[in-house]
């Protein structure tokens, strides 16, 4: 289980983007989190994947309250997350192939020795060929991107998946390959997932049930 | 600018013919980013070109604007504003198209700065928060870009500025604002405004949509539709099929640099369908569709197989698809003719 507990959160003081906000989703389960741009959805999902302190309220993980966040968060509680966000280029480093980059997680946990095959497999769940791992991310599409960036974030086969806008920036054809290795990806592992979005049509049709943000920080 | 002349009817604003980029890498190789390409825009008419990322949409809109980097080679023609009246901009250097237009093809830099870009060619772009400059105001770029294509005396020029912004629905207590202050909504209309001070008859949006939520989407579209007007043409590049859905008159599908398919927008997205196979798999992606993908990758459009791009994809394919499909009939594709509207449903069911 994944608990927000009365979450505060915000990036100035006193000047919260979200107050008070309580979500849980249950394990192996799809909540998507709707809502406008600039609602603080995306300050939600960061809080939610260990990424950003908030101010006020509890995370609980799989029963264990979160004490730190980013680099402070223990690993067992960091690994338990893959995150995809919504813009692949900021979110790749342009000096790695994409074989580095998909392997990224397994290298930063003393996992190295797996990153070449962990990579080919995981790039192949995704859709992404061998003869494209050797490239850099200015050598692909933003679609192409993407895919390894969701690579990246199931390599380490988190329990929790948190997908901020995941498919914004892609077609519909890329949207829907996604969605379906998200979701295979959960058939497999009974893995839960945050979906953060504001499409409706897209979110409903993902996942188990949506939550609607309509008010903004309330 | 007057357009009620019979040739102004007649002649579409834009003539696309056989155009085509491709960029010389190192070692001789091409990337062929647009082949052939061949479509007409007439004034009051809205052309949604729709393809995945990487199929070459944004380059053909660069290679209209006259903004490919140095290795880009071009051939074909896009012709603008043909008719009397209309060729201004084809002085020296200026390369002139049938009907006294000009070639945005063959034009040279100095035409393009001076007469097309702003002028003939109104640019909505991708991300208007990058667009606009960081260290000035609104006001002050909106200004200057008045002052610039209307040549308006300075005096009026406080007064033209916060008209431009109103027709774009800027709200003129935000004109002092710099770009970072304003919200995504606000940053897209005032790159609308800018785009729209210099009347020109054809509006080229390049993907005006990306990253917006839905409302602003539609919103921001419902706005591109009403600029256009009948006195206008917009050509909206995007991959947000219900955007396009919600404005286009027609759709042009674009697959690996090529145009696949051109489409009534009332038949491409009602009971008739897409007719290209890659089309309808674009469709069937939809989360209110199928909402199943299209297997596999697009090519490379540095490694374009011989026959049909799509064939590797292709649930459909023969022998026929190693031969490139001609461009007939508004489609590119061997198998359409074979299409009755009864073996589609099958092949859904």
């Amino acid at each position: 289980m994944l608990e927000l507990d009365a979450i505060t959160a915000g990036y100035e003081p006193r000047k919260p983007v979200i107050a008070g906000i309580s979500l849980s989703v249950r394990p192996g389960e799809s909540v998507g989190l709707l809502g406008p741009s600039g609602c603080g959805k995306s300050t939600l999902a960061r809080v939610a994947a260990l990424l950003h302190r908030p101010d006020a309220g509890r995370v609980v993980i799989d029963g264990t309250e979160a004490t730190g966040w980013r680099h402070r968060a223990p690993r067992s509680q960091r690994t338990a997350f893959g995150v995809v966000f919504q813009q692949p280029r900021l979110s790749a480093d342009p000096r790695l192939t994409l074989s580095a980059l998909i392997a990224e997680p397994l290298r930063a946990t003393g996992r190295a020795a797996e990153a070449a095959d962990g990579a080919r497999e995981f790039a192949a769940r995704v859709g992404l060929g061998e003869d494209l791992l050797g490239r850099r991310p200015h050598e692909v599409s933003d679609g192409q991107l993407q895919r390894a960036c969701v690579a990246r974030a199931l390599i380490l086969r988190p329990r929790w998946l948190v997908c901020d806008e995941m498919t914004a920036m892609l077609d519909a054809s890329t949207t829907a390959a996604l969605v379906r290795v998200v979701e295979d990806y959960r058939a497999d592992s009974g893995a839960g997932l945050l979906a953060v979005g504001h499409d409706r049509v897209l979110l409903e049709r993902w996942c188990d049930r949506t939550v609607h943000w309509s008010e903004p920080a309330a | 600018m007057t357009t009620s002349t019979v040739d102004a009817v007649t002649t579409p604003v834009l003539d696309v013919r056989g155009l085509s980029v491709r960029f010389r890498m190192r070692g001789g190789r091409f990337i062929r980013a647009v082949t052939d390409a061949h479509f007409t825009l007439a004034a009051g008419e809205r052309l949604a070109l729709v393809g995945e990322s990487g199929c070459g949409k944004s380059v053909l809109a660069s290679a209209l604007l006259g903004l490919l980097p140095e290795n880009a080679e071009t051939a074909g023609s896009a012709v603008l504003g043909g008719g009397p009246g209309a060729g201004g901009g084809s002085g020296p250097g200026g390369g002139s198209g049938p009907g006294g237009g000009t070639d945005l093809l063959a034009a040279d830099e100095r035409t393009l700065a001076r007469s097309i870009r702003g002028r003939k060619v109104g640019l909505v772009p991708q991300s208007p928060a990058a667009h606009l400059t960081p260290v000035r105001t609104v006001r002050s770029q909106l200004e200057e870009t008045v002052r610039e294509l209307l040549r308006t005396p300075r005096a009026a020029l406080r007064k033209t500025a916060e008209e431009v912004a109103e027709r774009a629905s800027f709200p003129a207590d935000h004109l002092d604002r710099y770009p970072h202050e304003l919200s995504g909504g606000l940053a897209q209309r005032a790159a609308t405004a800018l785009a729209l001070i210099g009347d020109a008859p054809l509006l080229l949006a390049d993907e005006p949509t990306t990253g917006l939520d839905r409302d602003l989407v539609e919103r921001t579209v419902d706005e591109l539709a009403r600029h256009t007007g009948d006195s206008r043409a917009l050509l909206m590049i995007t991959h947000d099929l219900a955007a396009a859905e919600r404005i286009a008159d027609r759709i042009a599908v674009m697959y690996a640099g090529r145009i696949v398919e051109i489409a009534d927008a009332g038949d491409f997205f009602g009971a008739r369908g897409p007719r290209h196979p890659y089309a309808r798999g674009l469709l069937d992606a939809l989360p209110e569709r199928h909402f199943t993908p299209t297997p596999g990758m697009p090519p490379e459009l540095g490694a374009l197989p011989e026959g049909c791009a799509f064939a590797e994809r292709c649930a459909r394919v023969s022998e026929k698809c190693r031969v490139q499909p001609l461009f007939e009939d508004a489609v590119a594709c061997h198998h359409v003719s074979l299409d009755a509207p009864e073996a589609l449903e099958a092949e859904h069911a």
